[in-house]
């Protein structure tokens, strides 16, 4: 199946606005192939929502499907009224860790409590990198960036455990450094309902990877690959160990009623009630 | 689909407004609780479902905002509800509203401010906002009630405006005609003028450009619709880089509403070709306006007033007729003069503006003060 995929079916003929050796790359790319292994043709079924920002570019207006590039932080709030008016459609949201646990926080813990039927993908660089670097509630402690020049001062924020705790159905965190994994929780995810989360560390080897000393993607890629451990190896490691670790796979995986059910029963209780 | 029938209701503004969105279309509503705007959502939470629609309690005015827009793409007419403070937060969305071309509708129902302000107070404190909230070059439609049985009409027609004009619109009531009851008449459904936006043929693509107002479709239809705030040419696609385009995108957003003030302006004229003095009024505080003529008429006072059903685009004709007409126009307002300077600007010197002010308290500006003020600048000049 993999041998006659090409991206190209699945974009418009525009030239691509990332750096070299982004992350954005291998996630576009991860969730085509995702698209293409679960037997889409093409995207008519799907409607994506983006914010501001590098990650919010994957979709809008690269993907030849119906997009909309929405406010900072925005995303998610159009994505419910999207899915709410049209529950038949596949609802993905994506954006950057600026755009969906910073200013769009909020929206973002509302959107899992509700169970609202969206898969929102946030790429995670740990930084601002369209605005050139600057601190994210994602980078790590200690870490220089342009508005931290004496290292960053705050805790950095644990999206997926969140949304674990806010009430996804599913959240699952991968890095670029495993593509065939960030695939497959993309498969799993499209088939499931409620909310379905999937953060996928990334590097920024222009704003970022530069600044904290790695010479290239690749060694990123690399560092990535070298510290990231799988939740059932985490178990036993204390905190302080885990700091320094990127803890990846599938953190909740169940199935609580969704908002899309929830709201459909109410509007058929008041037509009958009538 | 129980929509309410034809007949005469005892409402409050805030029914007359919900019952008249049912009735335009509306399936779809997202909105925050704020005073005096609650019971619109109160009433939709009700009445949404059982004529198969979604309304739903957001977590702010943001993401009421948003999902607003959000089914709009959809193809739904969708709409929100809020006061002053709501209304400052929505309007980055309202910005991106207009620049994407999403029909909607914003209720403001005006309360005292600045800030939290008199929560449960009248006042008419909006009108520049809702002219100019958001940032950039942008034209805004904006109606504004003066009864419940107005209200009712003119939220029928921020729909309409909005679907004809692919914009969205202010319905910028206030605090005393969204709680006060008044009879409200309902016709038949099939005497009311309903519009629905153009859809594109098959193989259309330029949804953003090409006509002046584009036709649009829904997410989910097959266009591959590329939707964003930033610069975009007529496909949609983003281009931030060329000045022309910028232009071309924007001259033409603002256009929609300005080539087309004569359609877009309603007002209530009465006496402005024989009036001695004139008023031009608004809303709640248009209410004075009424009883204040006819006390003038009676002690031989000829009166001449413009009623704005229409805050902006503003009027300008009617209003510049009046100014050629009169020596004085009385601006009566529940703020600290906002219409006040748009109308010396179209009375361009031709007649002397006079401004009546009152705010705090929600305290409505009485006929008696109004007439007072006439017999003054009467009896002083004229």
């Amino acid at each position: 199946m993999s041998e006659s995929f090409s991206v190209k079916k699945y974009l418009r003929d525009l030239k691509l606005p990332f750096c070299p050796g982004c992350g954005a790359f291998t996630v576009m790319n991860a969730f085509l192939r995702a698209v293409h292994e679960l037997g889409y043709e093409n995207l008519e079924k799907f409607v994506f929502c983006s914010g501001i920002g590098c990650s919010s570019w994957i979709p809008s207006p690269y993907f030849l499907a119906d997009s909309i590039h929405t406010l900072h932080g925005r995303s998610i709030p159009v994505a419910t009224g999207v899915k709410l008016m049209r529950p038949d459609l596949n609802v993905v949201v994506f954006g950057g860790d600026g755009d969906i646990v910073g200013i769009g926080l909020s929206h973002f813990i509302h959107a899992a409590r509700r169970n609202l039927d969206v898969l929102v993908i946030m790429i995670n660089n740990m930084v601002y990198g369209m605005t050139g670097g600057q601190v994210a509630p994602t980078t790590p402690f200690k870490v220089k960036t342009t508005t931290t020049p004496y290292g960053s001062f705050e805790y950095p924020l644990d999206a997926v455990k969140l949304a674990v705790v806010a009430g996804a159905n599913y959240a699952a965190r991968w890095t670029t450094a495993h593509p065939t994994e960030l695939k497959e929780a993309i498969k799993k995810a499209l088939k499931l309902k409620g909310f379905r989360f999937i953060e996928a560390v990334s590097q920024c080897p222009t704003a970022f990877g530069r600044r904290v000393g790695f010479k290239t993607a690749a060694e990123m890629i690399k560092w990535f690959k070298e510290n990231s451990i799988t939740l059932e190896e985490s178990g036993g490691l204390s905190e302080e160990d885990l700091t320094t670790k990127i803890v990846v796979g599938d953190f909740v995986h169940r199935d609580r009623p969704t908002l899309i059910e929830t709201i459909y029963a109410v509007i058929k209780e008041a037509q009958e009630s009538e | 689909m129980k929509l309410i029938k034809p007949g005469v209701y005892f409402w409050q503004g805030s029914e007359a407004c919900a019952e008249a969105a049912l009735l335009a279309g509306c399936r779809f509503f997202a909105g925050y609780p704020i005073t005096p705007a609650t019971e619109i959502a109160e009433h939709l939470a009700k009445r949404l479902p059982q004529v198969g629609g979604i309304a739903i309690q957001m977590e702010d005015e943001i993401a009421s905002i948003g999902a607003v827009i959000g089914a709009s793409w959809t193809g739904a007419k969708a709409m929100t509800a809020t006061s002053g403070p709501g209304f400052s937060l929505m309007q980055e969305s309202i910005g991106y509203a207009f620049m994407t071309e999403t029909p909607c509708v914003i209720v403001d129902v005006q309360r005292v401010g600045p800030s939290t302000g008199q929560a449960t107070k009248c006042a008419q404190g909006d009108v520049m906002q809702s002219r100019w909230g958001t940032h950039g070059d942008y034209s805004a439609i904006v109606l504004s009630p003066n009864s419940v049985q107005e209200m009712f009409n003119l939220t029928i027609r921020a729909f309409n405006l909005a679907e004809k004009y692919r914009t969205p619109v202010i319905l910028l009531s206030d605090e005393v005609v969204a709680h006060m009851r008044e009879k409200v008449v309902v016709p038949p459904v099939e005497k009311l003028e309903i519009l629905n936006r153009r859809k594109p043929k098959p193989g259309e693509r330029a949804f953003f450009g090409r006509e002046e107002v584009p036709p649009m479709p829904s997410v989910g239809e097959g266009f591959n619709v590329a939707v964003t705030g930033s610069t975009h040419d007529e496909f949609g696609i983003r281009y931030t880089a060329d000045p022309g385009v910028h232009r071309r995108l924007v001259e033409r957003l603002n256009g929609k509403v300005q080539n087309h003030v004569d359609e877009i302006a309603e007002v209530e004229a009465y006496n402005i070709e024989n009036c001695k003095i004139g008023i031009v009024a608004y809303g709640c505080t248009s209410r004075a306006v009424y009883d204040a003529v006819e006390e003038a008429e009676v002690r031989g006072i000829s009166v001449g007033y413009v009623r704005l059903k229409t805050l902006w685009p503003f009027p300008e004709k009617v209003v510049r007729r009046l100014a050629e007409t009169v020596g004085k126009i009385i601006v009566p307002e529940m703020n600290l003069r906002q219409i006040f300077y748009e109308v010396a600007r179209t009375a361009e010197g031709r007649a002397e503006v006079i401004p009546l002010n009152k705010v705090g308290g929600g305290e409505l500006i009485t006929p008696e003060e109004l007439l007072d003020k006439i017999l003054e600048e009467v009896g002083r000049n004229v």
